[in-house]
């Protein structure tokens, strides 16, 4: 079933690649129904899914692939990875649904996030070291031929910014594998048995090296301060549909890496990490606040808040490495992984709405626009809820996952008060960017600003109804999640 | 002397004065009959290596040939590389002067390519070291243009150089150890005097290093890859490559303790690669690019031979890295053949538009260049790596880590033009039929050993699936 999921799209883009006959509506519409039918089978999956008993899995198959290395073909769901899948599929669906009036190459672009789909949806239910860094390889290079391909501004140079940073982290990533696959005996890259074993417990030479080789291949792609930088110009200089793609789907494999391999994996090195994950998380949300407030650029600024918004993950993530209340460290957990969906539904919707300035009016800068309320009230909307939402008022997702996460690390440590400020920064920078593009009378850009139609009000009205919905009745996702969060925490605190 | 052990490298030699026999009696429209000749000689080989495969280990001609696992998967890696130069070069070569003599020089160069590979006995060595020389030379110096006089006369001043100190070094090893067959080298080097088995062993590897085109005997590889025709390029970038650095893994077995010699190939290692790398940088055309990604390759396949003796997996490791480098690089200059106009990167605009094929086929030989899974060097990649951390040789990994990245940087530069959107100034050529094919073919073997190895690797025996 999982592997249906995980290669449907990927068949289909195939198809797509190499019929060159496929008119263009075709190959739009051919996009929407593979999203859509992905979709449903991730509602089937979601449907008959209970919680596996502690560190089990759901769904798992495993197959013969590489034994020579003890590698193997091995994938599984928990409350951790389940949310994140849901939330891909739900991404993309509304990424196709915002392309259906793509005049540039559609048919290659819709092959292309197909594919994409299919890594992201690959990296999620990985059980196999080697498979995680197989499709976390290719999520950098169909992502690189995105902003390369489909970009505008500088894009051939910020892809390629994007494809050495990122891939850097990758074989970052990659060394901590071998340092781990070396370790256990016998070796093996099977994720579950790396957690059972642990296989770093007692040497904490080694296994701090591994554990910061994995770390910085993880917070490169997350990204934290300070290797946040490739994130800006990617941002700002892929396509919106693409800069959905990469916030609200790419950012969660850094921070999903955290949760799945680093933490269980090698608990005595990420306890003795803790505090620098901590101060990491703390420096991530105050300094990713504070740049995103001095942005005149709208893209660039949603960009930083990107930044700021996984520095909560980060916090939440290394709290729970600390001694503690196990309690408080779960809600942390929780709150955690709350957040990844959580921004990948508000972010996601942001984005949109930013590529909506730059389809009508060529620019981001705020500057050019005012008073956007009085041409298109439906924009405004949008915008005004997706803001609200972003910054954690009460009723979104952005709410109940911070709220979480502050409870639990507080609750854990009195330093993470420290990241409060970032709140509030936010607040501050969402509420004056919809005074400046929504309030007052229209000028500059503004005036003449066609309203957003179905098209794109649908994607963008879905992703936040969405955070609207778990934001009023967080227990259906929370259910799913606190499960695979005691688990984790379990096993970090080893 | 059992003669059947040495069925394929028989097969190569007949097919070779029957290629060049045959090309010399038949007129120049009619050279396809010599093509064939010495693809079925290939063909022939490769099956009587696939037979042999999986057989007990055992030597032949006098114990100075290994007929071993390694010695099989070198038989076939050998003589699939060069069967993918047949058929990249077909284009190029069919209805020429001297397409014939080529073929004749590719089975010698992969005949001294296999006894260099296979051998358990210095003498043997230095006649394998004579016999891939020489024709490559040859191979070189086909294009008669300037630059290509230049490359050969590099090439041919190198090889003498360097073939002199291998026998100098072999001179060295045979009067400290009192033999040339490896199994009774070990026994002499054991209590011989360090500095001696040193330089012996310096002068051996250097010669070996020659041909694998790593340093300090890189420098003929850019220019001779830049200056040839693309099939001899393709065929030195690879095959040499493939034998040399199984000899240098078997010489490396003998070592004794009192030399520190991982240390020593792994500071070659790592200078090979980071000069690969470097030099690669700044280059536009294609082929010299190609040739000093080659010199950076043979940085991560020494890896491997590094450690050699400390553990089990360095064979295993060095096979598979070498079987995925061998496809992988001829996809690459399939895709070079087939697009014999496109010199410099900048040519290469527009070229996924006009060939999608194409395009695919650089993308994924490239990228396997560079190591993304899932393809054939990232397996490669994988194995060594794991097999030198295994080995004590963590910080050479970091350092091939981060010269994999660097690498990425100038294999992008060439795959950037080629998805561009640009509209093609004049009317594209058409891409060469054969190339073509072979660069597609190439692809989806870079694709296979990378995804489907778990199907090939117990056919390898009992070494590749050995952790």
């Amino acid at each position: 079933m999982l592997s249906l999921i995980v290669f449907l799209p990927l068949g289909a883009a195939a198809v797509l690649a190499v019929l060159p006959a496929i008119p263009d509506r075709a190959a739009r519409w051919t996009w929407v129904a593979v999203a859509l039918a992905d979709l449903a089978l991730v509602g089937v999956v979601l449907a008959g899914y209970e919680s596996p008993a502690e560190g089990g899995l759901a769904y798992e198959e495993r197959l013969r692939w590489i034994p020579s290395v003890g590698s193997s073909y091995h994938v599984g769901v928990d409350g951790l990875s389940l949310p994140l899948v849901a939330l891909t599929a739900v991404v993309f669906l509304a990424c196709a649904v915002y392309a259906l009036r793509e005049d540039r190459r559609p048919r290659v672009q819709a092959a292309l996030f197909l594919f994409l789909q299919s890594v992201c949806l690959g990296v999620f239910v990985a059980q196999d070291l080697i498979l995680f860094f197989l499709f976390f390889d290719l999520s950098i290079v169909g992502m690189y031929f995105v902003i390369a391909g489909w970009g505008h501004g500088n894009a051939a140079r910020s892809a390629l910014k994007f494809f050495l940073y990122t891939f850097l982290g990758s074989l970052a990533l990659l060394l901590g594998f071998i340092g781990l696959y070396l370790a256990a005996e016998p070796h093996t890259f099977d994720i579950p048995e790396l957690v059972a074993a642990a296989p770093l417990a007692d040497n904490p030479g080694v296994g701090g090296l591994v554990l910061a080789a994995i770390l910085l291949g993880l917070a490169i792609k997350t990204p934290t301060v300070p290797f946040h930088t490739w994130l800006p110009p990617a941002h700002t200089d892929a396509p919106a549909i693409g800069s959905a793609v990469l916030a609200a789907v790419l950012l969660k494999l850094g921070t999903y890496g955290f949760v799945r391999i680093a933490m269980p994996a090698l608990p005595d090195a990420w306890q003795a990490w803790a505090w620098v994950l901590i101060t990491i998380g703390v420096v991530s949300v105050v300094y990713g606040a504070l740049v995103a407030l001095a942005q005149t650029d709208v893209k660039r600024m949603i960009a930083y808040t990107s930044v700021n918004h996984m520095g909560y993950v980060v916090l939440g993530v290394g709290a729970a490495g600390l001694v503690g209340s196990a309690a408080a460290r779960e809600v942390a957990v929780t709150g955690a992984v709350t957040q990844m969906v959580s921004h990948g539904l508000i972010t996601g919707a942001l984005f949109l709405l930013a590529g909506v300035l730059q389809e009508r009016a060529g620019t981001y800068e705020m500057a050019e626009y005012g008073g956007l309320a009085e041409p298109a009230p439906r924009y405004a909307a949008l915008f005004a809820v997706a803001a609200f939402a972003s910054l954690g008022l009460p009723a979104f997702t952005g709410f109940i996952a911070e709220f979480q996460i502050f409870a639990g690390s507080i609750g854990t440590t009195a330093a993470a008060a420290l990241a409060l400020p970032g709140i509030l920064i936010t607040a501050a920078l969402f509420l004056r960017a919809l005074q400046r593009l929504l309030t007052g009378p229209p000028q500059g850009r503004a005036v003449g600003f066609a309203d957003v139609g179905v098209r794109e009000g649908l994607p963008i009205g879905g992703l936040l109804a969405l955070a609207l919905l778990f934001g009023i009745i967080p227990w259906p996702l929370l259910d799913l999640i606190t499960p695979g969060a005691e688990t984790v925490v379990d096993l970090v605190s080893r | 002397m059992r003669p059947l052990a040495l069925l394929p490298e028989i097969c190569l030699l007949v097919g070779a004065v029957v290629t060049l026999l045959a090309g010399s009696f038949l007129p120049r429209e009619r050279q396809w009959v010599a093509r064939l000749i010495t693809v079925a000689a290939l063909l022939a080989a490769g099956v009587s290596a696939a037979v042999a495969l999986g057989g007990p280990p055992r030597t032949a001609m006098m114990t100075t040939f290994a007929v071993d696992t390694g010695t099989g998967i070198l038989r076939l890696v050998v003589v699939a590389a060069t069967l993918l130069v047949i058929g990249l070069g077909v284009d190029e070569l069919a209805g020429t002067k001297r397409e014939s003599e080529t073929y004749t020089l590719l089975l010698l160069g992969a005949l001294g390519a296999l006894v260099m590979g296979g051998t358990i006995d210095l003498l043997v060595l230095i006649v394998g070291f004579l016999l891939g020389s020489i024709p490559l030379y040859g191979l070189i110096g086909m294009v008669r243009t300037p630059q290509a006089a230049e490359g050969v006369l590099k090439t041919y001043l190198l090889g003498a150089l360097f073939g002199i100190v291998l026998m100098l070094g072999v001179t060295v090893l045979y009067g400290i150890g009192g033999a040339t067959a490896y199994a009774d080298l070990t026994v002499g080097l054991a209590g011989a005097p360090a500095a001696a088995v040193a330089f012996g062993l310096l002068g051996v590897l250097a010669g070996l290093l020659f041909k694998a085109g790593g340093v300090p005997g890189h420098f003929w590889v850019p220019d001779a890859t830049q200056s040839a025709g693309t099939t001899a390029a393709a065929f030195l970038t690879t095959v040499p490559k493939v034998g040399a650095l199984l000899a240098a893994h078997r010489l490396m077995t003998i070592v004794p303790g009192s030399v520190d010699w991982p240390l020593l190939v792994a500071v070659l290692a790592a200078v090979t690669m980071t000069l690969g790398n470097l030099a690669a940088f700044a280059q536009t055309d294609v082929r010299r690019l190609l040739g000093w990604s080659t010199v950076s390759q043979v940085g991560y396949l020494l890896l491997p031979v590094a450690v050699a003796g400390g553990t089990t997996a360095a064979l295993a490791s060095l096979l598979v890295y070498l079987g995925g480098y061998a496809v992988t690089n001829l996809t690459a200059f399939a895709v070079v053949a087939a697009v014999p106009g496109r010199r410099s990167v900048e040519d290469y605009a527009g070229l996924a538009a006009s060939s999608p094929w194409l395009g695919a086929a650089l993308v994924v030989s490239l990228l396997s260049l560079v190591g993304t899974p899932p393809t054939a060097v990232f397996l490669g990649k994988l194995s060594v790596f794991t097999a030198a951390w295994d080995g004590g040789l963590a910080w050479l990994v970091v350092v091939a880590a981060v010269n994999t990245v660097a690498s990425l940087f100038y294999y992008l530069r060439w795959l950037a033009p080629a998805f561009r959107r640009e509209e093609p100034t004049e009317p594209a050529r058409r891409p060469a039929p054969y190339a073509t094919a072979a660069a597609v073919l190439g692809g989806i073997g870079v694709l296979t050993l990378g995804l489907l190895v778990a199907g090939i690797a117990p056919m390898l025996g009992t070494v590749l699936v050995a952790p």
